[in-house]
Parts: structure tokens; C-alpha cells; sequence
């Protein structure tokens, strides 16, 4: 009974202290990342953005926590009330979940499984159903409609990302996410030229910036970020699929939506710069922890996609489809080809596992 | 396989819906994304306003025109008092004329800054706004410092301007047009070449001419289409024929080009304000005609004479007599052209007063406009073809 403990019930145990502090952790930086989201649009307009609760405003986004936790909740009539609750639900503990498996710094991980990257995948492709469900749920015409776009829009880049994911994947020879680090540390362009300690010219953004730039605004299409925000587009939609929700369960769809943003910056991080190494392998740089490079680089990812929401104007339905399927689907398929082609060509085919292994 | 009964599906568009520019309802056929039909309702801001002004003296009507186009309140008055002025066969003085011209060019750009940043906010960009509403403030500020409101100015009378500008003013709007000229560009920076704004608008809700005349459109709307129509140039009232300014014309009668006509015309705007401005330095002497009968005295010199005492007097209550017969003036307001058909049976109030709002004739072809384009593009038109409410529901 001891070793049962001992090999089953500790291990468990560490690993849920493990995800509470993930959990808190991170809703403290979601918590940072809406007010300076909010701070960063503001700027660009001029305006001031938050600045009344607490100094310079930080403590915004809590006041609106309680407001909208303190708020009484309104269930349409003519809805389903289980689906309508459940969908914010579903949206939130999905997104969180995905959390699990990115590693913030060396093995600084929860789950080091080794398909970690299908993991994510899956876990955010299910995150369309919170939008369809709630939309469907609120039994009402706008939400509908929503429901029905979003779920067009986030199945097309859905399959490009995933051949974006293919690429690096090739290039690493893993599916392991730790594993995908450490490949961008072990060779590229840097080693080649003959400044190993020149990391940042190692990592994928580098060699594979198409699938860069294809990933960055798929995972804005995914996030449903501006320009691609057709399921609440205002202009439209009124609010999507948020038209009947307030008070929590609202509150609840906003944070599954920036928890959804950070784990695209957390992935865009690791996938294509480097996650937590850092940029100069030299000493004061070494000195630095993973993890505050891993924060930065999720923050400078952070602050392009800000910028993008205060910039551009919204895409129409059917050209939000045409450019996720005649434009990112043929450019992500053919860099799978012109990678893997190279890879095979010049003989750089990945060790299997992966370097670290 | 059983034949499914297969149903458009219809929504309402407003009237609280973000995009739909006041209180507009529109019932929407939707096919999938595809608007099938546009329904629109008006009459929700409804007042009555021309037949209230049958029951006013001819001065006390003039508030009621700065409620009809909010974003432009002195380019209405504008039209009612070029219309009572023509039937009481009264000029203008120089100076009264020209400080019309000078804020009916700041309506156009007030009414044009509006515009063209929601135009921007109504396919997405949510910053121009914030861009244009900084300018767009100051100038309300010029209405104030003016006339003593920032809106509803009761500013241009019959006759002509109900008072003298301080030459501090005109001084700062002198210093304001250059800087607004940059923020111009900047806005054009963020909307002009851009992409996704293109996509948005070029070849959406277009109009070919012949349409255009067919229904009624005028001001920017035909001048879209490529007409080159501008009652500025085409029958220049006040003192637009000295004044150096273009007119711009599109070719394709789409959003776009709309777009870029108006941010033309704010350009031509602060020309003309400048030319205004210099002219005013100028120009001194009265601001409105020196007929007793019509206009009413000074503060000042009704305390002294006699017969202002009495002008006053009867102005304030009877109003003034206007001879029998009826006019039609218009002029280019910045949504196109603004017209007051007025009537007069000899008596001190309009028998009459019919208004020709230029948005009412470009709302009712926005079924025409919207068939067939995707739900996001009504929210594009209804933004070029720049309605407000205020004068369509009068």
C-alpha cells in the first residue's frame, strides 16, 4: 500500500500543487496581459487607457473580476440553460488545460508528455465548441450566426496551423515540446556560420519565417483577434456569440480568450523562438532564468498581436475564408514539401527523438 | 430523401445596434451570409419639426435646423436663412458671408471627420476615431467660442450671423488648420492603402450614375459616381465663387471612392477656411444686414435709441412679416445637398417649411446598394453612404 503511495498518490499530488500554481500564476499574467492589452490600444489612441484603480490602473483588471463575479447572471428565457452555462465553461478549462504540457523553462514542465504538441492541437481545436455551444445555446439570432462563422473560421486555420506545426516538427524530429527547445539550441544557423553564442540566429524564426508570419496571424484567426474577430465583430454581430451572456459566464468566455492568446504567444515562443533560452548564449545573458526569457519573448509576441487589434480594420467572412484556404493552406502545404525536401537533400534529417533524447 | 423546408433567415438591424448610426432599423433577409433584402424603417426620431416651424416666427424656427444634421448644425441653418433672405430680398454683408462660408467648411469637416472614422469603425479599425474625435473636439470648441454651444449653434440668421467673431479666434483657427492637416494624413495612413480597408470597400455598395440621378442622390454620393456636381461650383451661393477650392470625382461609385472623396474634401476644407481666414483679416464692417426691421439692434444701442427699442420689441414677439410667395434654396451640406422650400402667406410665420435632407434619399437605396453583398458590407454602406438620423426622421 506504502509503494502504491509512493508511486501513484505523491506523484499525483505534486502534480496537482503543480497545476494550482500554474493556474494562479498564470491568471495573474492574464490578469496583466488584458491591462496591457488595454494600455497598449489605448496608447496607439491616444487615450489613457485604465488609470484610476490603483497606481496607473494595475489593479483594473481585478476590479473587473469583481464586477462581474459580484454581478447577477442573466439566462435567457428561450435558452438552454445547461448548454449556456456549460459553454463558457468549456471554453475556459479548456484553454487552461492546454497549459499543461508548455514547458516555461528546462523542465519547468506539468505533463512532459512526448506528443506534446499534438496535445495542444487537440486541446485548442476543441475550444471552437465553447463558441458554437455558447451561440447555439443563447437561442438567439446574432449568437447564431456568430456560432456558425467562428466555427468556418477557426477549422480553416486550424489546418494551417498544423502544417506550420508540421514544418518545425520535421526540422526537430520530435513531438516532444521540451524536445522542439532544445533542437533550436543543438544546430541552426548560428552554429553554422561559426557564432554558436549568437543563439538567436539558431532559432526557427529565422529559417522558417514564412511559417513565422503564417502561424502569428493564423493564431489571431484561432484566438478570434482582430482582424479576424468575425464572431463579435461589433460592427456586425453586435457582440457574436456574447450577445446574452453577462456576469460571470461572460467573464468566463474573456478569460478563456486571453488564456487561449497567451498559450498561442507560449507557443509561438517555443516553436519558432526559442522558448526559454536566451537570445545571446554569453555570460550576463546565461545568468538570466529561463523563464523570465520565456515571459519576454510570450510579451513581445503579446504586444505584435495588441498592436494588430489596434491597427487593422476586420476582414469580411468570405475573405477571412479565402485567405485561410487559398493563400496559408498552399503556402503552409508547399513549405512542408520545400522543408522536408531540403531536409532529405542536404542530409540534415533530425536524429529520431530529437536531439535532447 | 424528404425535401427540407428551407427558409431565409431574417434579423433586425437596430435600432440598438452599434453600426446602425443612430436609430436606423433595418429587417434583413439573410440567405446564409447573403443579404437578399433591406428593409428600412425610419420614424423613430420623429418630431415633427416642419410642422412645428409653421407655427414659429421665421427667426424662432432657426434652432430646428441645427437639430436636423447634428454633426453640421450651421450648414442647415445656412439653407433657411439663404432661403428667408431671397424672399425678403436682403443682402448679406461681406464679412457676415464670409464667416458663413468659414463655419459651414467647419461642418463639412466636422461632419466628414465623423463620418469617415466610423466608416473606418464600421468595418473594424477602431482607431481612427480616436484619431479624428481630437480634431473633431477643437472644432466644436470654434462653435462655441463662436456662437456659445457647441451644437446647436443658432448662429446664422437671417440676415446674417448673429454676432462678430474676436480675431483671437479666427487666429486660432488659423494655427489649427496646419496641424489637422497632418492628423489628416495619418489617418490616411492607417486607412488608404490598407489592405484589409480595401478589401472592405473597393467594389462594395456601387452606384452607377444614371442610378444615382435616378434616385435622387446628390454630394458625395453622385460625385462618387463620377458626376461633377457640387452646387458650391454649380450655382455658387454666398461667397463660394471667390474662393479658391477643387471638387474631387470618383469613378467607380463605390465605398472607396466615397472614402476618398471626403477625405479630399476636408483637404479643400481648410483650404477654403484659410482663404475665409485671411479674407476676415481683411474684411471689417457689420456681420449682418443693417435692415431694423429684420435684423435686431444691439444690445448696446437699443439701450440708447428709441427705435431699436421698438425693433426690438417687435422683433422679439411678433417677428418680422415676410412678402407672399415661396423659394427653394439649398446648399452643399456635407451630406449633399440640403434644401428648405419655404412658403410664405404675408404673415410673420412660414406657411410652409419642406426640407429636402439629402440622407433620406441615399437611405432608401440602400436596398438597392446592400442586395446581394454579405451581411459585414451593409455596416460598410451605411457607413459611406453617411446618414444621420437627425435630418431623415426630422
Amino acid at each position: 500500500m506504502e509503494s502504491f503511495f509512493w508511486d501513484y498518490g505523491w506523484p499525483l499530488i505534486v502534480m496537482l500543487l503543480q497545476s494550482v500554481l500554474l493556474m494562479v500564476v498564470l491568471l495573474l499574467i492574464v490578469a496583466y496581459i488584458l491591462y496591457a492589452d488595454r494600455k497598449i490600444w489605448a496608447a496607439v489612441q491616444i487615450r489613457r487607457g485604465p488609470n484610476v484603480v490603483g497606481p496607473w490602473g494595475l489593479l483594473q483588471s481585478f476590479a473587473d473580476l469583481l464586477k462581474f463575479v459580484l454581478k447577477e447572471p442573466v439566462i435567457p428565457s428561450g435558452s438552454d440553460k445547461f448548454l449556456f452555462l456549460f459553454a463558457p465553461l468549456v471554453t475556459v478549462v479548456l484553454s487552461l488545460a492546454a497549459w499543461v504540457v508548455i514547458p516555461v523553462a528546462d523542465g519547468w514542465v506539468i505533463a512532459n508528455i512526448n506528443v506534446g504538441i499534438l496535445y495542444v492541437f487537440a486541446i485548442s481545436s476543441l475550444g471552437v465548441y465553447g463558441v458554437i455551444i455558447g451561440g447555439w445555446a443563447s437561442n438567439s439570432k446574432y449568437p447564431f450566426l456568430s456560432a456558425l462563422r467562428s466555427a468556418a473560421q477557426m477549422v480553416s486555420y486550424e489546418v494551417s496551423i498544423g502544417f506550420v506545426i508540421v514544418t518545425v516538427l520535421l526540422c526537430v524530429g520530435s513531438l516532444n515540446l521540451t524536445e522542439i527547445v532544445y533542437a533550436q539550441q543543438a544546430r541552426g544557423l548560428a552554429h553554422m556560420l561559426g557564432v554558436p553564442w549568437l543563439s538567436i540566429l539558431n532559432w526557427y524564426w529565422l529559417p522558417l519565417f514564412p511559417m513565422f508570419v503564417v502561424f502569428f496571424v493564423s493564431a489571431l484567426a484561432e484566438t478570434n483577434r482582430p482582424p479576424f474577430d468575425l464572431a463579435e465583430a461589433e460592427s456586425e454581430l453586435v457582440a457574436g456569440f456574447m450577445v446574452e451572456y453577462g456576469s460571470t459566464p461572460y467573464m468566463m468566455f474573456m478569460l478563456g480568450e486571453y488564456v487561449a492568446i497567451s498559450l498561442m504567444c507560449a507557443l509561438m515562443t517555443i516553436l519558432f523562438m526559442g522558448g526559454w533560452l536566451p537570445p545571446v548564449d554569453i555570460a550576463p545573458f546565461t545568468w538570466v532564468p529561463g523563464i523570465v526569457w520565456f515571459l519576454l519573448k510570450c510579451l513581445l509576441v503579446f504586444f505584435f498581436i495588441s498592436m494588430a487589434k489596434a491597427m487593422v480594420p476586420r476582414y469580411r467572412y468570405d475573405q477571412l475564408m479565402r485567405l485561410g484556404w487559398k493563400v496559408f493552406l498552399p503556402l503552409s502545404l508547399g513549405m512542408v514539401f520545400v522543408v522536408a525536401f531540403v531536409l532529405m537533400f542536404m542530409g540534415w534529417t533530425p536524429p529520431v527523438g530529437g536531439f535532447g533524447a | 430523401m424528404a425535401e427540407a423546408q428551407v427558409r431565409n433567415f431574417n434579423i433586425n438591424f437596430g435600432p440598438q445596434h452599434p453600426a446602425a448610426h443612430g436609430v436606423l432599423r433595418l429587417v434583413l433577409e439573410l440567405d446564409g451570409e447573403v443579404v437578399t433584402r433591406v428593409d428600412p424603417h425610419i420614424g423613430l426620431l420623429h418630431r415633427g419639426t416642419e410642422k412645428l416651424i409653421e407655427h414659429k416666427t421665421y427667426l424662432q424656427a432657426v434652432p430646428y435646423f441645427d437639430r436636423l444634421d447634428y454633426v453640421a448644425p450651421m450648414n442647415q441653418e445656412h439653407a433657411y436663412a439663404l432661403a428667408v433672405e431671397r424672399l425678403l430680398g436682403i443682402e448679406v454683408p461681406k464679412r457676415g458671408s464670409l464667416i458663413r462660408v468659414l463655419y459651414s467648411e467647419i461642418g463639412r469637416l466636422l461632419s466628414h471627420l465623423l463620418n469617415v472614422t466610423t466608416q473606418a469603425m464600421d468595418v473594424g479599425a477602431l482607431t481612427p476615431p480616436l484619431w479624428g474625435f481630437e480634431p473633431r473636439e477643437e472644432l466644436m470648441g470654434f462653435y462655441e467660442r463662436g456662437c456659445g454651444a457647441r451644437m446647436h449653434a443658432a448662429y446664422v440668421r437671417p440676415g446674417g450671423v448673429h454676432q462678430d467673431l474676436p480675431q483671437a479666434l479666427l487666429d486660432d483657427m488659423w494655427n489649427w488648420c496646419d496641424p489637422f492637416l497632418k492628423t489628416l494624413d495619418d489617418i490616411e495612413g492607417l486607412l488608404t492603402d490598407n489592405r484589409i480597408f480595401k478589401q472592405r470597400n473597393v467594389d462594395i455598395g456601387v452606384v452607377d450614375l444614371d442610378e444615382a440621378w435616378a434616385m435622387g442622390f446628390s454630394g458625395v454620393m453622385v460625385r462618387g459616381s463620377g458626376a461633377k456636381w457640387d452646387l458650391r461650383k454649380s450655382q455658387p451661393y454666398e461667397c463660394y465663387d471667390e474662393m479658391d477650392f477643387e471638387i474631387a470625382i470618383g469613378k467607380n461609385g463605390d465605398c472607396y471612392d466615397r472614402y476618398l472623396i471626403r477625405m479630399f474634401e476636408m483637404r479643400q476644407s481648410v483650404r477654403i477656411m484659410k482663404q475665409c481666414l485671411e479674407m476676415l483679416g481683411k474684411e471689417t464692417g457689420p456681420v449682418s444686414s443693417a435692415d431694423g426691421k429684420i435684423v435686431p439692434p444691439k444690445r448696446n444701442e437699443m439701450k440708447r435709441s428709441m427705435e431699436a427699442l421698438i425693433h426690438h420689441f417687435k422683433l422679439y414677439t411678433e417677428g418680422y412679416k415676410v412678402p407672399e410667395g415661396e423659394i427653394y434654396a439649398a446648399v452643399e451640406a456635407p451630406k449633399g445637398e440640403f434644401g428648405v422650400y419655404l412658403v410664405s402667406d404675408g404673415t410673420n410665420k412660414p406657411y410652409r417649411c419642406k426640407i429636402k435632407a439629402p440622407g433620406f434619399a441615399h437611405l432608401q437605396a440602400l436596398d438597392y446598394l446592400c442586395r446581394g453583398h454579405l451581411l459585414a458590407d451593409v455596416a460598410a454602406v451605411i457607413g459611406s453612404i453617411d446618414i444621420v438620423f437627425g435630418e431623415i426622421d426630422r
